[in-house]
């Protein structure tokens, strides 16, 4: 499994990827795999009103890596503050997809949890 | 470009409705034009704002069935779909209609229905907008304010009673709003002691689920006259995206697409913030309130809190924001509320906004879609 950001040849960084470079406009012609990365809190949040499908409650952070600048939100393990540092697990299913409005076949369903190194 | 005016408005009661969204578009257009003197079949365009009836009611093409239920037969019909600032992006595209020559006659109806489902259902609808990776994490719009507002608080050592402070004075002003879904005043202690919803905002900090419409017709300035002595001009109106993946953002307590529509707008008014003498702005949950208040410039980035505390923002301060109560104690309506915004400033604006009543010459309503992803922002003034 592989947590993809995209990359231009400017080298700026998104993730998840997109079709062109949101920062200046070239194709996005290469990957670099986050999973094995840690990354820091950027901020948090613990939501206790979830849709249909979605643990509840479900706490949720955005986080920096640290070897590269791009961030990332993602479901989180256990409790964390502002600044700390985390690392990615790898989850089937974060939530159940047929459970929402969302087509079931039009996106993947499986990721990366954070949770405290 | 042909100078545009409003010459009319409307807006149906905020909560709990019994209609469906063609019987809710229906009530406010015919208020409008009602309130205008203005027969249906002389509207050149129609315009309907709804961000989801066919996700929330399974009924799609409520323009078409708008413009059969008034009477409008023969009038020009689109759907503005942006989300939650679909309304503001129908003034933009009725703004547009009149300005281009295309129309000389306009209505704008924004309208949605959504109680009948239930709160995780109607998160559900709403969350959709997100991004893939997003939407599989389990993100709402209400996480997304929680994740922003301790960034803020964390960033610029703001007390977590300041967000109390903008719930309390919305209440307070949806109190003298009889269109209001909630009409009561609550304290900084039922606020700040409310159940935890999206950690650390609270339940105070967020809209309700709303069924509503609102109206409003524009024309051209020149013959304005000939409908009414009380008009405002737009004076400005512009819109902007931001990113659509939240995290991608390199401050989450900026949000660009406010900059640049507020920007815009200012620049095509010819005017600058401290011209503005009252204002409604999108506080689907409180952070909101202040990350526009500064975005739009009425701040210095991570002070808006202060202008929330001292009693600025208040109904008799320098500058007040969501005299009408705001989304938080209006109500939410999707597709309603950027042009019940404009409903409350065009009532400020020539003098009929009752009790809740101030003085103003210019008006602004800022209307956000999604996260911030897309913003409209308008400026009124009196009309000449």
């Amino acid at each position: 499994m592989s947590l993809d950001a995209g990359r231009c040849p400017n080298g700026h960084l998104s993730c998840p990827p997109h079709p062109r470079c949101p920062e200046c406009g070239e194709p996005q012609s290469e990957t670099v795999d986050l999973a094995d990365e840690t990354a820091t809190v950027v901020t948090w949040t613990t939501s206790y009103a979830t849709p249909p499908g979605v643990r509840e409650p479900n706490t949720l952070a955005i986080v920096e890596f640290e070897a590269y600048d791009v961030r990332l939100l993602g479901q989180v393990d256990g409790d964390v503050e502002i600044g700390d540092t985390v690392e990615a697990t790898y989850t089937e299913e974060l939530r159940d997809p047929e459970a929402g409005i969302r087509e079931p076949a039009s996106q993947a369903w499986d990721g990366y949890r954070f949770s405290p190194s | 470009m042909t100078d545009v005016a409003i010459i009319g408005a409307s807006m149906t009661q905020f909560g709990e409705r019994d209609g469906w969204v063609c019987d809710l578009l229906a009530e406010a257009a015919t208020a409008c034009l009602d309130d205008t003197g203005v027969r249906a079949d002389a509207l050149d365009h129609l315009y309907v704002s709804n961000m989801a009836s066919g996700e929330f009611e399974g009924q799609t093409g409520v323009p078409n069935a708008l413009a059969h239920d008034i009477g409008a037969l023969g009038a020009y019909t689109q759907r503005v779909d942006q989300t939650s600032s679909s309304g503001g992006a129908g003034i933009y595209a009725a703004w547009q209609s009149i300005a281009s020559g295309a129309s000389d006659l306009t209505l704008l109806v924004g309208g949605e229905k959504m109680t009948h489902r239930t709160t995780g259902e109607a998160t559900d609808v709403i969350a959709s907008l997100t991004h893939p990776h997003e939407y599989k994490h389990g993100v709402t719009l209400p996480s997304f304010a929680g994740l922003t507002a301790r960034a803020y608080l964390d960033q610029y050592d703001a007390p977590r009673e300041a967000l109390a402070e903008v719930a309390v004075k919305n209440h307070a002003n949806g109190v003298d709003n009889p269109h209001a879904q909630f009409r009561k005043e609550i304290n900084r202690e039922t606020a700040l002691d409310s159940p935890l919803v999206a950690d650390p905002l609270r339940l105070y900090d967020f809209c309700p689920i709303t069924d509503g419409s609102a109206a409003l017709l524009f024309c051209p300035v020149d013959v304005a006259r000939e409908y009414t002595d009380d008009y405002v001009r737009v004076a400005g109106v512009a819109g902007a995206t931001d990113t659509h993946v939240v995290h991608e953002r390199p401050d989450p307590t900026t949000m660009n697409g406010v900059v640049k529509s507020g920007e815009r707008a200012f620049e095509q008014a010819g005017l600058s913030p401290e011209d503005v003498d009252v204002a409604e702005l999108h506080d689907m949950f409180t952070i909101l309130e202040f990350l526009q208040y500064e975005d739009l410039g009425f701040a210095e980035k991570g002070h808006a809190w202060e202008d929330a505390m001292d009693g600025t923002t208040a109904r008799d301060g320098d500058l007040p924001i969501n005299t009408s109560g705001g989304l938080k104690s209006k109500g939410h309506p999707l597709g309603a509320s950027g042009v019940a915004q404009g409903y409350e400033i065009y009532k400020q604006l020539v003098g009929e906004a009752g009790d809740r009543q101030v003085d103003a010459e210019v008006g602004l309503a800022c209307n956000v879609g999604g996260f911030g992803n897309c913003v409209t922002t308008a400026i009124f003034e009196v009309g000449a």
